[in-house]
């Protein structure tokens, strides 16, 4: 336990926060790579999530590509990607690997969110002259919403773990302390950069989890007091492995 | 691709390397959910705490818990030991709240026929909760096993070796093919793993598929 203090003692040293190479700016790479990257998957998953939804269509696709997403392992996808895309492109090319870690859950939770409706809600929509865009906007989109925000929260965490590992080709972020301290032997440097890193992602799930609980539409959460004889509904798709 | 039929042999140890790795924490991770998703589905207070542990613990980036682990357990970080104990603990993770789910969607009132026909506690769970929750429990372990599988070769970076050996060696040889191996082999073993799973699942759950079809007879008998 030894080992313990003294990473906490290297975690609080003034001088690992400043500096080109201080822990904040690590810090700061790290939210970076994983904002742009959900950001763009979500650009890309979303709309199409929600084109499976709405349309009851392609679920299929969208089911296939997230079993093949998950045989695959990330930190090769890492690998493979700096390689194809050369030295000078490796921030382009981790980018790309962390955007496509991000996509299957922003697209299970854009359709499940909207599979999860209750049928008769949208009918009724429909029935008192909604059109489909209105029934888009107004009935799906903010009743899918925790469940889509369920789907950010892991797609977040999975780039996170992911954007760790990619210190390992030189990318920053706060799997550097881990990387570097391997090579050099030194254990309390490697233990502090994990800690830092499972803190990171606590708090991120930790404010994630808040955003799902404020997604929910002030109309549904009277309507789900009246069902707790139904079956239990799961707040957020299936798990997904962190990396 | 001459340098996969240059190193088969080298693909072939590290196959069974990683392997070894995952299946353990596999089988361990689906023996040690099953008392654990018991407990939090049969105790509603402890359920949350077991979810919400097992759920942190499954937050945590996977280098960060290869490096954590060693300090608090005191075993070398680049043991096996290592990988496979952190590998149990996020599968883990996915199965608790497979085994709840599944629990959960066995039927109240078959449950209680259960009982009405004089069976007990234990008999009960083994005879009716168990293979009715089966189809759940194997779903979970299913995609307990695949990313298992895949999360593996991250042993690598802690100096375990396994197939994630391919991705380090590659890209420090700058050899595309090395690479693009090791990847087609970690997904091809995780999908082999998964289709004997689902095959397993077929012979020890035959009611599965049977069930449409049986309902369909029923509705008919009760027509005629």
């Amino acid at each position: 336990m030894n080992l313990l203090a003294d990473a906490f003692a290297w975690l609080s040293a003034p001088e690992q926060w400043s500096g080109p190479n201080g822990l904040q700016h690590l810090l700061a790479q790290q939210l970076y790579y994983t904002a742009i990257a959900v950001a763009i998957a979500a650009v890309i998953a979303v709309p199409a999530g929600w084109a499976i939804g709405h349309t009851g269509r392609g679920k299929e696709i969208a089911v296939a590509f997230a079993g093949a997403a998950r045989a695959v392992p990330s930190f090769g996808l890492l690998v493979l990607l700096v390689l194809l895309f050369g030295v000078l492109h490796k921030p382009e090319a981790a980018t790309v690997t962390f955007v496509i870690l991000a996509i299957p859950s922003l697209l299970a939770g854009a359709y499940a969110g909207f599979e999860a409706i209750d049928r008769r809600v949208v009918d009724a929509a429909r029935a008192v002259g909604m059109t489909e865009a209105q029934i888009l906007w107004r009935v799906e989109v903010p009743l899918g919403l925790p469940l889509l925000v369920g789907g950010f929260r892991s797609a977040v965490l999975q780039v996170v773990a992911t954007v760790t590992i990619a210190a390992y080709v030189n990318l920053g972020g706060l799997g550097l302390p881990i990387i570097t301290g391997l090579s050099l032997r030194r254990y309390e440097v490697v233990l502090g950069g994990a800690v830092l890193v499972a803190l990171l992602a606590l708090v991120l799930d930790a404010l994630l989890a808040l955003a799902q609980r404020a997604a929910v539409p002030r109309g549904m959460l009277a309507a789900q007091g009246q069902h707790v004889t139904g079956p239990r509904r799961r707040l957020g798709p299936d798990p997904e492995p962190a990396t | 691709m001459d340098w996969v039929s240059d190193n088969l042999d080298l693909i072939g140890s590290l196959t069974l390397d990683h392997l070894r790795q995952s299946v353990i924490a596999i089988v361990a991770g689906f023996l040690l959910s099953l008392p654990l998703g018991w407990v939090a589905w049969r105790y509603r207070l402890l359920r949350g705490w077991v979810i919400t542990v097992t759920g942190l613990l499954y937050t945590i980036p996977s280098l960060a818990l290869l490096m954590i682990l060693p300090v608090v357990a005191g075993y070398p970080a680049t043991s096996e030991t290592n990988l496979v104990i952190a590998l149990t603990i996020y599968a883990i993770a996915i199965m608790v709240r497979a085994v709840t789910d599944g629990l959960d969607s066995v039927d109240p009132a078959v449950r209680r026929s259960a009982t009405a026909v004089g069976y007990g506690d234990a008999r009960r769970f083994w005879a009716v909760d168990l293979p009715l929750a089966g189809p759940v429990i194997l779903a979970g372990l299913r995609v307990t096993a695949v990313s298992t599988i895949s999360l593996a070769t991250v042993g690598i970076l802690v100096g375990v070796t396994n197939l994630g050996y391919l991705f380090t060696n590659g890209l420090q040889r700058r050899i595309t093919a090395e690479v693009l191996a090791g990847i087609v082999a970690v997904a091809l073993i995780a999908l082999l793993i998964d289709l004997l799973l689902m095959l397993a699942g077929r012979r020890l759950m035959p009611w599965v598929r049977g069930r449409t079809p049986a309902r369909r007879s029923a509705a008919l008998e009760a027509a005629a």
